[in-house]
């Protein structure tokens, strides 16, 4: 390992982060539409419901990870990408490791999806919620914590993909699925034991509802907030913690292999 | 003094043997080509003595250093310049340049004073705080050899460097690595399928099929052929080269399309034989000095020529055009 190596490849992706003002735009008004349409649509199917809270709020904190997620992993699958067409052969014609390629590449994706999700609370008051400023740092960290955990996710997978073909492929059968399964659009609570078995296996699903207990804890009461959450944050933490362990290394074995 | 030494270097993958026991050296200071149609092994030598793969078995040393057991070294001990751009062409010009002198632990002190000089090479100075996407081909090209040059490797590798650049540009380009020879006695190794560039080359090493077929300087190559080339264009032009066996012991090679051609000692007295002679039709006729690409028909058979593209390779000549504009 290489600090300076890892601390080059970060830099990188974050200036190239910064100069993509379309990407920025973007992926911020993704969200958005997400909230403003399935939000605002649902809320007044759902008005008679039992959910003890507003649609939009309690969707709000599954935007936020999802678009930790969208970001991670985008950031990090273009890998495919510049392995055939670019820079990544510069960088891996380098005297550097392998392991501080990886560790460059997560640590950026990292920076930015959580950079980027912690720009969409200021969403927040549009929503109607309050957010305490000494929850922002617990919520950082989570935010991190589940970039983290994606970004590894997702250069696994740019590791072991076989053409730029398959790429499409696997949103459909990857991407989407993680989405729906997270626990974003509906409490996961009160599902069947199958669904509860695959958001189990689903990381992103314990980042939206840590980030969902961490944003509405003040909002409404302990009693409306245990229906529509499975687990304390620590718990969501230990989880995220293993999963981030288990993926980063086997993409460091993956990406070692490939390259 | 060997700056680059090969023995006995073999590739195999799978059943195909891309690299087939090949042995060469380069010497310090030279142009060295290396010349060969698409698949002949150019790439997967180029790959092994960047440590990207792995030999099957012989070995390679450059500036000292063994590209199984010191890669690192390897990696430091040379300057490569890819066929496809390689740039961040988000990043300025300094950044690119930045990044890579970090990369292969060039001192930050030192750094400065190394990118005003390959800069002032490649005569890029004034673009350095300019992004790359907004730069021409041959300037993108010539950031490439700059960023190869700014940890002073041994040796700097050249994989088709002027691939997808219009001619003008591509002369331009040549300027500025004959001017890398001349003035900081950089080794380049370079693999082209231009021949009329192979002309620059000090030595010139022909690989087909896996294996070197001759090396040597361009003139000595050329002398090798004989005398002239007369080529001819004929409707049936089987009957012709038979023709042209029987009555002066002559091989006709094919050449493009329906045109044999023949080497001569002296074409100005020989044409008017053939005029005179010849039963079979011909259409035309011309008749040259002999130029590499002669040379490499003669040696192998056939033309130099881009091969049946794959569906990736096509796909990457498109990214490549892009990336050049």
């Amino acid at each position: 390992m290489n600090l300076s190596a890892i601390y080059t490849i970060w830099e990188r992706e974050l200036i190239r982060y910064w100069r993509d003002k379309i990407r920025i735009v973007t992926t911020l008004i993704q969200p958005l539409m997400f909230l403003a349409i399935f939000g605002t649509g649902l809320r007044s199917a759902l008005a008679s419901s039992s959910l003890g809270i507003d649609f939009l709020k309690f969707m709000y904190p599954g935007i936020i990870a999802m678009s930790v997620m969208g970001v991670a992993f985008f950031s990090t699958i273009s890998t495919v990408w510049d392995r055939e067409f670019g820079f990544l052969k510069e960088i891996l014609v380098a005297p550097v490791s392998r392991t501080s390629i990886v560790l460059g590449k997560i640590l950026g994706a990292t920076t930015i999806a959580a950079t980027q999700a912690l720009l969409l609370l200021i969403l927040a008051p549009i929503i109607g919620v309050s957010i305490n400023l000494t929850v922002v740092p617990e919520l950082f960290l989570f935010m991190l914590l589940l970039a983290f955990t994606i970004s590894g996710m997702g250069l696994l997978i740019a590791s072991l993909l076989k053409s730029l073909e398959s790429f499409g492929l696997l949103m459909q059968l990857l991407v989407f699925p993680m989405f729906f399964l997270s626990g974003a659009f509906f409490p996961l609570t009160n599902v069947p034991g199958w669904m509860k078995l695959l958001s189990a296996i689903n990381p992103l699903s314990y980042g939206v509802d840590a980030l969902r207990e961490m944003i509405l804890r003040n909002q409404i009461s302990q009693v409306e907030i245990a229906k529509i959450i499975l687990r304390s944050p620590g718990a969501n933490a230990m989880y995220l913690v293993f999963f981030s362990f288990i993926l980063v290394s086997a993409a460091v074995v993956a990406f070692n292999r490939r390259n | 003094m060997n700056v680059i030494e090969v023995k006995k270097l073999t590739k195999k993958f799978d059943e195909i043997t891309a690299v087939d026991g090949i042995s060469f050296e380069v010497r310090k200071g030279e142009i060295f080509g290396f010349l060969g149609p698409n698949g002949a092994g150019k790439s997967t030598t180029i790959s092994i003595l960047a440590t990207l793969l792995e030999p099957t078995s012989g070995g390679a040393n450059i500036n000292g250093f063994s590209v199984i057991a010191d890669r690192n070294q390897i990696r430091k001990s040379i300057g490569l310049v890819f066929q496809d751009p390689s740039l961040d062409d988000r990043l300025t010009a300094e950044e690119n340049l930045r990044f890579h002198a970090r990369l292969y632990g060039v001192p930050m002190s030192e750094y400065k004073k190394r990118a005003d000089e390959v800069l002032d090479l490649v005569e890029l100075k004034d673009r350095r705080d300019d992004i790359v996407k907004t730069f021409s081909g041959g300037m993108k090209r010539r950031l490439e050899i700059a960023r190869g040059l700014i940890h002073y490797p041994a040796v700097l590798f050249l994989d088709e460097p002027t691939l997808g650049l219009d001619p003008q540009t591509r002369a331009h380009l040549w300027e500025y690595i004959l001017r890398l020879k001349r003035e900081k006695e950089m080794t380049i190794f370079m693999t082209t399928h231009y021949m009329n560039e192979a002309e620059y080359c000090d030595r010139i090493a022909i690989i087909d099929r896996g294996k070197i077929v001759a090396l040597d300087t361009p003139e000595a190559l050329k002398k090798k052929i004989g005398g002239d080339i007369i080529r001819m264009q004929s409707g049936e032009k089987e009957k012709l080269a038979k023709e042209i066996k029987e009555k002066y012991d002559l091989d006709a090679k094919d050449s493009e399309g329906d045109m044999i051609q023949v080497e001569v000692e002296n074409a100005d007295t020989f044409m008017p034989r053939l005029f005179n002679e010849l039963e079979s039709k011909i259409e035309s006729i011309e008749m040259r000095r002999p130029t590499l690409d002669d040379v490499f028909l003669s040696l192998t058979d056939r033309m130099i020529r881009e091969e049946q593209a794959s569906r990736k390779d096509a796909f990457r000549a498109q990214m490549r055009i892009r990336g050049r504009k």
